[in-house]
Parts: structure tokens; sequence; C-alpha cells
């Protein structure tokens, strides 16, 4: 029984984590996003006839800005599966 | 999947997500991931072996379909190429076109479906087969390790061995007031070895954080599918809609793969 509380907890604790870790990435890569549109809006309006350069700078950004992101999605991903903090406990 | 014990969630999802390895030697370091390695390679040859041999047959007459597509694949790598980087595109240009096209191919084996390929597999690789390399970190960071070796070798043969050095201790504060320049020698160090390490680790994470967290969301989506009438019907369109933005995904990720690799040996180029 001891054993399965100990892992009860680390499972508890790493769901906490990976929320958080998603949930504060998702954050900071959605305002990055919007505050990067904004500006492309914006240089739109004033030069229409700069779209298309614009454009394809603007999904360069894009992936770029959501790197880390998905970086912490990956990482957070990993510990719901193959938890490696388990692996104190022997499973 | 083996019938004789039951499919769990986690158990479905660790059987899609391991890797079919052949060791070398003993350790986790020594130990190949075969099914990311022929499937590299299979798709490497057969990306530039049709570019090879499109361009064998070419002709400076009016061109045929295949002769045009290879061209517009040229000139477009050679214009983002052109854009960032003004010295002899010689070796940077097809550095790109190699990388940008092989890159894109390996993403694009994940729009193949995870369960017919599995069950396919399943005939010659019982314990799992990875069918998408760049979501192996082997894989992407083998390629990024590459361009940053490239990077130093560029900087090196541009700037030569002592002009590299000087440029690690004394770049970007530089080394006045003498006084203080064993300190500012340390923090400039610093602050290159930063560059020198997050350049390829970011290069090879964001490509592999993508494909990985792509083949994630679509096992959960099919986990949520396989549970009942409910989750079918929400996971069709939510597949739908997740499969769609993987297209742009797959393709996006291709091209900044590629553009920095344009950026990096680019700025190995500049001397300050």
């Amino acid at each position: 029984m001891e054993k399965l509380q100990l892992i009860a907890l680390i499972q508890a604790y790493t769901g906490v984590g990976i929320g958080l870790m998603v949930g504060l990435g998702a954050l900071g890569a959605c305002i990055g996003v919007g505050i990067m549109c904004s500006r492309f809006l914006e240089g739109a309006a004033r030069q229409p006839e700069m779209i298309p350069a614009l454009q394809a700078k603007v999904f360069l950004l894009l992936g770029l800005i959501d790197a880390s992101f998905i970086i912490g999605l990956g990482i957070g991903m990993f510990f719901a599966f193959a938890n490696p903090l388990l692996g104190a406990l022997g499973g | 999947m083996a019938a004789e014990q039951e499919m769990t969630p986690s158990s479905y999802i660790g059987h899609h997500l391991s890797f079919l390895q052949h060791p070398v030697s003993e350790g986790s370091f020594w130990t190949l991931n075969v099914d990311s390695l022929v499937t590299s390679v299979v798709l490497g040859v057969f990306s530039l072996g049709f570019i090879w041999w499109v361009v064998r047959g070419a002709t400076s007459g009016v061109p045929n379909k295949r002769q045009a597509f290879v061209e517009l694949a040229c000139e477009f790598v050679d214009n983002q190429a052109k854009d960032i980087f003004q010295g002899d595109r010689k070796f940077i240009a097809p550095v790109a076109l190699t990388v940008g096209l092989w890159v894109l191919l390996m993403n694009a084996m994940d729009f193949l479906p995870v369960d017919i390929l599995s069950w396919v597999a399943h005939f010659f690789a019982p314990h799992g087969f990875r069918f998408v390399p760049t979501a192996d970190v082997n894989t992407t960071f083998a390629l990024a390790l590459s361009v940053w070796l490239l990077m130093i070798y560029f900087s090196i043969s541009v700037k030569g061995l002592g002009g590299w050095i000087h440029e690690l201790f004394c770049t970007p504060f530089g080394v006045k007031p003498i006084w203080a320049s064993p300190l500012l020698a340390l923090f400039n160090l610093l602050f290159n070895m930063v560059e020198y390490i997050s350049k390829p680790l970011s290069h090879s994470l964001r490509l592999f954080g993508n494909m990985y967290a792509g083949e994630i969301i679509f096992l959960l989506l099919w986990m949520m599918a396989g549970a009942g009438i409910a989750g079918a019907i929400f996971a069709v369109p939510l597949g739908l809609i997740w499969a769609i933005f993987h297209v742009l995904i797959v393709a996006l990720q291709a091209y900044i793969f590629m553009m920095l690799t344009v950026v990096y040996i680019s700025m190995a180029h500049e001397s300050h």
C-alpha cells in the first residue's frame, strides 16, 4: 500500500507540473504571437504593397515563437507517459 | 498489439512510441534506432536521388514538368539563401536544399495513418517501429549537430583559428580597460558559450518537439475515438482539425529548419 501511495504522490505532482508547463508555455506563445501579428496588421495597413513579403516572415516567426512552447509540450507528454521520476521507486 | 494482454491507454501509446532498437554494445548510448536510420536513409536516397536523376537528364530547351518542378525548388531555396547570405552561395544553397527537402520528406511521413502502418510493421517488427524519423530526438540532433560543426568549420576557415579564439574571448564586450580584462574575457566567453550551446539545442528540439507532440496528440485523439461512440463523435472533427494544422506545421518546420541552417552558416561567415 505504501508503494502505491508513493506512486500516486509522484504522479500527482507530475500532473501538476505538466499542467503548469503546458499552460504557461501556451500563455507565453499566444501573447507573443498576438503581439507579432498585431504589428503585422499595422504594417499591412500602412503599406499594403508589402503584404506578401511580410506574410512570409510572419510564418517564419510564428514557427520560431512557438518553439519553446512545443518543446515544453513535448517534455510534458514525455513525463505523462514515461515518467522518469518513477524510476526512483523501481516502477 | 498482443492479444493475450489487455490493451491499456498507456500500453497503446507506449507501443506506438517504442523504437525498433538494435544494441551495438552495452548501454543505451550504443543502441541504434534502426527504424529511424532506415527510414531516414531511404527518404534521403529517394529525395536526393530523384533530384539527381532529373538533373542528369536536364535540357536547356523547354523543360518537362519534372525538370520545371526541380527548377522551382532550387530557385526557391536559392532566393531564400540570397536574401540572407551575401557571399558565395555555391556551398550554402545546396546544403539548404538538401536539409530542407530531406526534413520535409521525413516530417511528411507523419501524414500516413499510424495504426495502419503499425499493422504492416507488425509482421517484421513486433515490438514497435516508429515511422517518423524526425520524431526521434537522435535524428534531429544529428542534423543540428552537423549544422553546428559546419558553423564552427566556417568560422575557423573565414577568421583563422587564432581569429576565432580571439573572437570567443573578446566579443561582445571587448577587453578594455586592461585592468578588468580577465573578468571581461570570462564574461565574453560565457556569452559565446551560451550562444554556441543554445543554437544547436533550439535548432534540433524545435523540430523534434513539433513532430513528437504532433504524433502524441494524434495517438491521444485515436485513443479517445476508441473509447466509445461519444469519443468517436468528438475525435473525428478534432482529428480533422489537428491533421489540417499538422500539414501546415510539417511544411513550416522544414522551412524553418532550412532557414536557420542558412542563417547560422551565414552568421559564421561574419567577422567583426
